[in-house]
């Protein structure tokens, strides 16, 4: 292999030294070729991601433009939807269900892994594996699964209840996904529930790759292990952060399965999400460019704050 | 570093609480569906008399062997021909480097963050009106579209990991594009090709929106969409529906356990450089 591939150096430095200049464009044509050649490698992807994702995505902001009830011919009505979307209670409460989401997937999970992590510090422990393995666990079975559990969970009779009664909280014991007020945080906990174990494996790989002289850089300056954590560990780990956040922000906004299996919006849509919403108003509503605009409003809002989190952690770096 | 052994004890403490707060749900399940049909179950208690005649119930009410032998049908279809696709298109984008390949790329990378709810309503008017909906073809091409970002950042991020110089050696050799994919590429993607071929099996198997939409019909529906429907069904009896719950997470389980190494390290390093 190694006698052919001079071989053919050599061949090829005899051709230039043969043809001289004429070379150089008949290689370059080669190399262009081959570089066309790369479009059909490109074709299939690029055929099922344009038919499945980019054309549905630009019809749905075609849509979205339309009343429409999915039947009937529809009726152009401009930005109409869109202003649906902001003025009427039901879809921004759907809006502000998600954000408040936002709080629990994100906030509490990525508060909870910062805390293990700091708890734990940077040294590598037997048994590692089988935490690990756990704390994956939520992220691999499907979400419809977690929601049946802890629909159950919740209820009167369920687990939740039972542990608080062992604790002495009998007086807090109820239905909780059907209170008008704790549905709501009721089913984020259970995002907390699912994305804390992997904010935490995340936060715990990110630290073990953090520098061993910047500790001891502020050790010598006196720093204890709280002084430790905000001044080393907190910045090294930024990178990781904005992964978790990504994460955890898109998994609140677009969330679905969770609620559909939990509450389906209620009580009295409570717990709504724009998921849910787009699902409802286009399939059994009947109001397809309502349900259009409040998808693309949901993307537009996804692609927005992960653009802002890239560029926050970035402007920092 | 020293380590002291309270700071031993406490990080261990912290870790199994946290490891039986994550586990609590799926032990209350578990036993929960040990219980025959009907029991009114209150929290987490041992069974009395421990049966599997709520598995029983649940796979014959539900029929849940066709839902997971869509599922299976619908995964067996999306793993290899995402793979291929998204391979290939890597292969051209990270090895090739096609004119416009960047831009085209960005175009591929925009679709991370693009939630399924954008694409879903088209996706059903669309797809009826081609008779797709109600077929397992219907998700199948969805989700090979949905999966080709991932896969393409997936690969191509590894490609261009791949030394230049071995590339450039079987060029030399004569060796077409293909042939140089194929026998020098490829054999060097082996971990990167099974990673990302355990990712997809999950994500097809946990889709849920798009099979509710997509199939109406409940029969032909994949396992977790069949559940959601069965939910609505049997809420009342506690025993069958957590052992229709255990039967939906059993197969990505096992396959979870046998490729844990795969699932973690797929899942943390797609995150980070993504």
């Amino acid at each position: 292999m190694a006698a052919n591939s001079t071989n053919v150096v050599r061949e090829r430095s005899g051709d230039t030294s043969v043809r001289g200049s004429s070379d150089r464009p008949g290689a370059s044509r080669r190399v262009r070729r081959a570089r066309w050649i790369g479009y059909a490698y490109l074709a299939p992807a690029g055929t099922l991601y344009l038919l499945f994702v980019l054309v549905p995505g630009i019809h749905t902001v075609w849509l979205s433009l339309f009343r429409w009830d999915g039947v009937t011919v529809g009726k152009w009505v401009g930005l109409t939807n869109y202003r649906e979307v902001a003025e009427n209670p039901l879809l921004r409460g759907a809006m502000v269900h998600a954000l408040v989401l936002i709080t629990f997937f994100a906030g509490f999970s990525i508060i909870v892994g910062l805390l293990m992590a700091a708890i734990l510090g940077r040294h590598r422990r037997s048994g590692m594996t089988f935490y690990r393995v756990v704390f994956f666990l939520p992220q691999i079975v499907p979400m419809v699964a977690v929601g049946i559990t802890w629909r159950w969970m919740y209820t009167e009779n369920g687990a939740v209840n039972q542990i608080l009664r062992a604790i002495g909280l009998d007086s807090i014991t109820q239905a909780w996904l059907g209170s008008f007020t704790l549905a709501l945080p009721a089913v984020g906990l259970i995002g907390t529930w699912a994305l804390s174990g992997l904010c935490f494996v995340l936060f715990l790989s990110g630290a073990q790759k953090i520098d061993n002289s910047l500790y001891e850089a502020a050790r010598m300056d006196g720093a204890g292990a709280v002084r430790e954590f905000f001044a080393v560990t907190l910045p090294a780990l930024r990178g990781e952060i904005a992964v978790a956040l990504t994460i955890t922000v898109v998994a609140a906004l677009a969330s679905f399965d969770i609620v559909y299996v939990t509450t389906n919006g209620s009580p009295g849509n409570t717990t709504t999400v724009p998921g849910l919403l787009v699902y409802r108003l286009a399939f059994t509503g009947g109001q397809v460019g309502v349900a259009s605009a409040l998808a693309v409003t949901l993307t537009v809002l996804i692609i927005g704050i992960v653009v802002l989190i890239q560029r926050l952690t970035r402007e920092t770096t | 570093m020293k380590q002291s052994r309270s700071s031993n004890f406490v990080a261990y403490a912290v870790m199994t609480a946290m490891a039986i707060i994550t586990l609590l749900p799926f032990i209350s399940i578990l036993l929960a569906a040990l219980q025959p049909p009907g029991t009114l179950v209150s929290g987490i208690s041992i069974p009395q008399h421990p049966s599997l005649e709520s598995f029983n119930e649940a796979w014959t009410t539900a029929s849940f062997g066709n839902l997971l032998w869509s599922s299976i049908k619908i995964a067996a279809a999306v793993v290899p021909i995402s793979m291929i696709c998204a391979t290939l298109a890597a292969y051209a984008l990270g090895t090739l480097k096609v004119p416009g390949g960047s831009a085209i790329f960005m175009v591929f990378l925009l679709g991370l963050t693009l939630p399924v709810e954008l694409i879903v309503i088209p996706l059903y008017f669309d797809l009826r009106g081609i008779g797709l909906t109600n077929t397992p073809w219907a998700v199948i091409l969805a989700e090979c579209g949905l999966f080709m970002p991932f896969g393409i950042f997936w690969m191509r991020t590894h490609f261009m990991s791949t030394p230049r110089e071995v590339i450039e050696a079987a060029e030399l050799d004569g060796a077409s594009s293909f042939t140089t994919l194929r026998r020098v590429l490829l054999p060097l993607s082996g971990p990167a090709l099974s990673t990302m071929a355990v990712l997809f099996f999950m994500w097809s198997w946990n889709q849920f929106l798009l099979v509710l939409v997509l199939i109406q019909d409940p029969n032909q529906r994949t396992a977790p969409a069949g559940l959601g429907f069965f939910v609505g069904q049997h809420s009342s009896d506690v025993p069958v529906l957590a052992a229709g719950t255990l039967i939906v997470i059993l197969p990505i389980l096992l396959t979870y356990l046998v490729f844990q190494r795969k699932f973690i390290s797929g899942m943390l390093e797609g995150a980070v450089k993504g």
